[in-house]
């Protein structure tokens, strides 16, 4: 039976904790309705964007640009992982480490190249002899239109030196705070579905030709892709830290009452043993 | 027929501007273009450079930053810029503060390789603009 004021220390250390996780909490439920903002206000682009692609794509023939033809045989396979920097955020990183292993699983002919965004997925797969051809760490849960389109370049120009036959990223997708899932998105080449475009179509006056303005807007929308990836993933990785900081806090809470009660045991033990030696001591001067 | 066109300028960061406007003047890669309500569908690129957006008398200017595209289709026009200012929002001497730099940044690079070069004069450009547009408000 541990003594009263090994009790309470153990209450107060547990406190302690609860007021971190707490704080945490906060934190966290600020940072992700700034990062929900910025994936609303991205998604007005995110929706034009790709309806553009997808009626330009349809105009011209998918021979005529590298990003569109598919490789007869797909050998060397990248993989941009996103995931976060930082743990305490519960499956987020898992989510998104198990769907690399599923894929990895499912493609053991493919030679897998990583590109890591997030120091999670480079902790998970940077150490075990794989490849990774790019590491992105410190962009610290905020990302500029500009520092993903970085990325994008890089993936493009790995696709271009025909170094990589397919590009994919895997990162969890916002459905809502609570829940995020991961996802694997195909890059490159681009595919875009032609049939959904084909009912309202329209007749663009282009300018310059279809073709041109289509390679002016393809890295865009892959700079875009990799820029609205990483922006979900944020959001998300804030929602999941929030969920497990307030489940974290809600087990101190627990935790503290159940000390408590074992506290005041042992106090309402001692007073009794107290109580005894005094009554046997007057017993003993009659 | 309709005497406004939607004008909506988005960047992958924010959506700038949605408003009815009567006329707007872009500034396509083919040279600028003028479009005015019931415009055809049309799809072009954009340079860097100003869009202006005409509602009556009053005459608004956004610095596109970056290049992008332009969509005309339904009445409506679309830009899509990899970045964009309003003119009311940019700081003259902030703006001229940032060209002063990139003329620097292009002297420098000057004799480096040829790559960057080009890089800092897009950047030249795109803080010449800005400082152009920011000029037609302190007036």
């Amino acid at each position: 039976m541990p003594g009263v004021m090994d009790i309470k220390r153990k209450i107060k250390s547990v406190q302690n904790t609860q007021k971190i996780t707490k704080a945490m909490k906060m934190v966290s439920a600020a940072r992700m309705r700034k990062a929900e903002e910025a994936m609303n206000d991205a998604r007005a682009y995110a929706n034009k964007i790709y309806e553009l692609c997808c009626n330009m794509a349809e105009k011209v023939d998918s021979e005529s640009h590298p990003f569109l033809a598919e490789k007869a045989e797909v050998k060397n396979v990248c993989l941009a992982i996103i995931t976060s920097d930082k743990g305490l955020c519960g499956a987020f990183n898992s989510n998104v480490l198990k769907k690399t292993i599923a894929f990895i699983n499912e493609n053991p002919d493919k030679n897998i190249k990583f590109v890591m965004v997030g120091k999670k997925g480079n902790d998970a797969f940077g150490r075990r002899g794989n490849e990774v051809l790019e590491k992105y760490i410190t962009f610290g849960g905020r990302i500029t239109y500009d520092e993903a389109g970085e990325i994008g370049d890089k993936l493009v120009e790995y696709f271009m030196n025909e170094e990589v036959d397919e590009i994919y990223t895997i990162h969890n997708e916002f459905k809502s705070t609570s829940v995020q899932v991961g996802k694997i998105t195909k890059v490159l080449p681009l595919s875009f579905e032609a049939k959904e475009a084909a009912d309202d179509s329209v007749d663009y006056i282009y300018e310059p030709k279809a073709d041109a303005l289509l390679k002016e807007i393809m890295p865009r929308y892959i700079n875009f892709t990799v820029f609205f990836a990483i922006l979900e993933s944020i959001a998300g990785e804030h929602g999941a830290r929030m969920i497990a900081m307030d489940n974290a806090s809600r087990n101190a809470g627990d935790l503290v009452k159940k000390l408590e009660l074992q506290f005041n045991k042992a106090r309402q033990a001692a007073i009794t043993t107290e109580i005894l030696d005094i009554v046997n001591g007057a017993e003993a001067l009659n | 027929m309709a005497d406004t066109i939607r004008l909506e300028l988005v960047t992958p960061e924010r959506m700038i501007l949605s408003e009815d406007v009567e006329e707007v003047i872009a500034p396509g890669v083919e040279g600028d273009l003028g479009v005015l309500p019931e415009h055809a569908p049309l799809l072009t690129a954009l340079r860097v450079g100003e869009l202006g957006y005409r509602t009556g008398k009053q005459t608004d200017y956004v610095a596109i930053v970056g290049g992008g595209f332009l969509e005309v289709n339904d009445n409506k026009v679309i830009v899509l810029a990899d970045d964009a200012e309003l003119g009311q929002e940019i700081n003259l001497d902030e703006a001229i503060e940032r060209k002063l730099k990139a003329e620097q940044n292009l002297d420098k690079e000057r004799k480096a390789d040829e790559k960057a070069f080009k890089e800092a004069e897009v950047r030249l450009m795109k803080e010449l603009t800005s400082v152009q547009i920011a000029e037609k408000y302190r007036r």
